[in-house]
C-alpha cells in the first residue's frame, strides 16, 4: 500500500461523516424532547397489554388515538371544535381590541391612566371566574355570557401589556421623533407602535393563552357543545379516552393558535437584537 | 442663519438651575464649541436651543425667530446614535424626509449615506453597525435635511481615540458642504480645538458662559503645531479658572449640584 493511498482513504470518510452527524443531530435535538411522553405512553401501553392494569380509568394511548379517530370519523371533533374556535375567536377579538385600546390610552396619556388604571387593576384583582354567576344573570346561559367571560381573560394581559410597553419606551427615542417635528399620530405610528410591537406581541400570546384557559371555564357553565363540554360528557358518562381526547384537541388547538400569532409576528420583528432572537 | 441667545437660562422643575444668563452670538457658517465640567449646563444649552426643552428666562432667537419648538432648520445629533432598531440605515436616514417625494428621498439619502462613507451599509440593521458606524449614520440622519444650524451633543465621547479622530476629520469635510452653523458640545478640548472657529468654556452650579476663546488657526488643522498647543493651553487655563470659582462656591447650593448632575 503507497503512501498517497493511505491519506486519500484516511481523509475522505471525515467530511462525510461529520455531515451526517451534523444532519443526525438537527433531527436528534427535538426527538429527545419526545422521549419522555413518548416512552411513558409506550410502558402505560405495553403494561395495559400484559394484563397488569385493566385501562379503564387511565386509557393506554390506543383506546385514546381510537376514541380521537372516532370522533373525528363522525363529525363530533370537527363540530365541538369549531364551536370552541368559534367562541375564542370571538372572546379574543373583543379582548384584544377592548385591552389594546384602554391600553394604548392610559399610556398614552396621565390624565386618563389616573383616571382608568386604579379601577382596572381593582377590577383585575377579582378571579374571573367570579365573574360567571353575574354574566349568566346578565347575559343568558348561552353565547354571549361565554363570549364575555374570554374577552374578560384576554383584556387585562393585553391591557397590561400595552400599557407597560407604552410608558417603558425610551426617551431618547421618543425625543428624535419630537426633533423631527412628528405629530400626535404620527409619532404613534412612526415611534410608539413600532416600539412597542414586541411587547405587544407577548401579551397577546399571554392573552391568548388565558383565553383558552377561560374557554374551557365558559363551556363548563353549560354548554351544549364545544371541546369543554366533550370534557364533561366524557365525566359524566365514565368515558375517560374522551376526556384525554378532547384535551388532546385543547393542546393541537393552543399550540397551534400560539405558533400562528408567532409567525404572523415574526417577519415585523426581525430588527430585534435581543439574547430571544439568536439562535 | 444668525442664531442668537438672550439673557437665557433654565430652572427644571426639581428646582435645579441648569443654566443662567447665557448670552450668545453664531453667525452662520460658524463652528462654536462649548465646553466645561460635568453639570455646567452643555447639554441643556443644546436642549434649548433645538427646541427640546423650553428657557425659563430670556429669548434663543433663530434670524429673529423664536424658537420655543423643535425646528426645521435646526438639527442634532446626540451623543448616543439613537437611531430607531426597526428601521433599516437608509430608512433611519431618511427619518426626516417621510414629506418628500420618494424619488427625492431615496436621492438624498443615497447621496447622504454616500457623503458618511455608508452606502454599502444602506439595507442593514442598526445593530449590526459598529459604534462609529451608528454615530456616521446618525449624523447622516441630521444632515440630509439640510439643517442650518447643527448641533452636536458630545457626539464622539463614546467611540474610541481613533475613530474619534477620523470622525472629527468627517464632520469638518462634511460641514464645508454646506457650511452650516454648528454648535459642538464636548469635553474633549483637542476635540475642541481641532472643530472650533470660537470656543465658550461654561462654569458649573448654576450654568453660566464663563469665556471665550477665538482659535483662529488656518484648516486643516494640525494637532501637533505649536498654534494648537497655544489654543489648548488658553482653553485648559479658562477651565481652570472656571473651576477655581465653582469650588469657592460650593457651600450653599451644593444639593441642587448633585440634582443638576442627573440631566447629564
Amino acid at each position: 500500500m503507497s503512501l498517497v493511498h493511505v491519506t486519500v482513504t484516511a481523509e475522505q470518510p471525515v467530511p462525510a461523516r461529520t455531515l451526517s452527524n451534523v444532519r443526525l443531530a438537527r433531527l436528534a435535538r427535538p426527538a429527545l424532547g419526545l422521549l419522555l411522553p413518548v416512552g411513558a405512553a409506550l410502558l402505560w401501553e405495553i403494561a395495559v397489554r400484559a394484563g397488569l392494569s385493566d385501562g379503564r380509568l387511565v386509557p393506554p394511548p390506543s383506546r385514546i388515538f381510537e376514541q380521537f379517530a372516532e370522533l373525528a370519523r363522525n363529525g363530533e371533533l370537527q363540530r365541538h371544535a369549531i364551536a370552541t374556535l368559534w367562541r375564542m375567536g370571538l372572546g379574543f377579538g373583543f379582548g384584544v381590541a377592548a385591552g389594546t385600546l384602554l391600553g394604548a390610552i392610559a399610556g398614552y396619556s396621565a390624565l386618563a391612566r389616573r383616571l382608568l388604571d386604579p379601577t382596572l387593576q381593582g377590577l383585575r384583582a377579582i378571579p374571573s371566574m367570579a365573574w360567571i354567576p353575574l354574566f349568566i344573570l346578565w347575559l343568558g346561559i348561552f353565547e354571549t355570557s361565554k363570549v364575555a367571560l374570554i374577552a374578560v381573560g384576554v383584556f387585562f394581559p393585553v391591557y397590561l401589556g400595552v400599557l407597560g410597553a407604552i410608558l417603558s419606551v425610551d426617551r431618547k427615542i421618543v425625543e428624535v421623533g419630537r426633533v423631527f417635528r412628528l405629530s400626535g399620530p404620527a409619532m404613534i405610528r412612526r415611534i410608539l407602535l413600532p416600539a412597542v410591537l414586541p411587547a405587544y406581541v407577548i401579551s397577546l400570546r399571554a392573552g391568548l393563552g388565558l383565553g383558552w384557559m377561560f374557554v374551557v371555564a365558559a363551556e363548563f357553565m353549560g354548554a351544549s357543545e364545544g371541546l369543554g363540554y366533550l370534557l364533561i360528557d366524557g365525566q359524566q358518562l365514565g368515558k375517560p379516552a374522551e376526556i384525554v381526547a378532547a384535551i388532546l384537541a385543547f393542546a393541537v388547538l393552543g399550540k397551534a393558535t400560539d405558533a400562528l400569532l408567532s409567525a404572523g409576528a415574526a417577519p415585523f420583528l426581525r430588527w430585534e437584537d435581543a439574547f430571544g432572537a439568536r439562535r | 442663519m444668525m442664531l442668537a441667545l438672550r439673557n437665557v437660562g433654565k430652572t427644571y422643575p426639581n428646582g435645579v438651575r441648569a443654566l443662567d444668563g447665557a448670552t450668545l452670538q453664531v453667525g452662520p457658517g460658524e463652528i462654536v464649541v462649548v465646553v466645561g465640567g460635568s453639570g455646567c449646563g452643555k447639554s441643556t444649552l443644546l436642549r434649548l436651543i433645538c427646541g427640546l426643552d423650553q428657557p425659563s428666562q430670556g429669548a434663543i432667537t433663530l434670524d429673529g425667530t423664536p424658537i420655543t419648538a423643535p425646528h426645521p432648520k435646526i438639527g442634532i445629533v446626540f451623543q448616543e446614535p439613537r437611531l430607531l432598531p426597526w428601521l433599516s440605515v437608509a430608512d433611519n436616514v431618511a427619518f426626516g424626509l417621510e414629506d418628500r417625494p420618494k424619488e427625492e428621498r431615496n436621492a438624498r439619502t443615497a447621496m447622504q449615506l454616500e457623503r458618511v462613507g455608508l452606502h454599502d451599509k444602506a439595507t442593514v440593521w442598526p445593530r449590526e453597525l459598529s459604534g462609529g458606524q451608528a454615530q456616521r449614520t446618525a449624523l447622516a440622519r441630521a444632515l440630509v435635511t439640510r439643517p442650518e444650524v447643527l448641533l452636536l451633543d458630545e457626539p464622539f465621547s463614546a467611540l474610541d481615540a481613533f475613530t474619534r479622530i477620523d470622525l472629527q476629520d468627517h464632520l469638518l469635510d462634511l460641514w464645508a458642504d454646506a457650511k452650516p452653523t454648528l454648535v459642538v458640545v464636548t469635553h474633549d478640548v483637542d476635540e475642541a480645538v481641532v472643530l472650533a472657529d470660537r470656543i465658550v468654556v461654561m462654569r458649573p452650579r448654576p450654568g453660566r458662559l464663563f469665556a471665550e476663546v477665538e482659535a483662529d488657526l488656518p484648516r486643516p488643522r494640525d494637532r501637533q503645531s505649536a498654534g494648537f498647543d497655544h489654543v489648548k493651553w488658553r482653553v485648559l487655563a479658562a477651565l481652570d479658572r472656571s473651576l477655581d470659582r465653582a469650588v469657592a462656591a460650593t457651600g450653599d447650593d451644593a444639593p441642587a449640584s448633585a440634582g443638576a448632575a442627573l440631566w447629564w
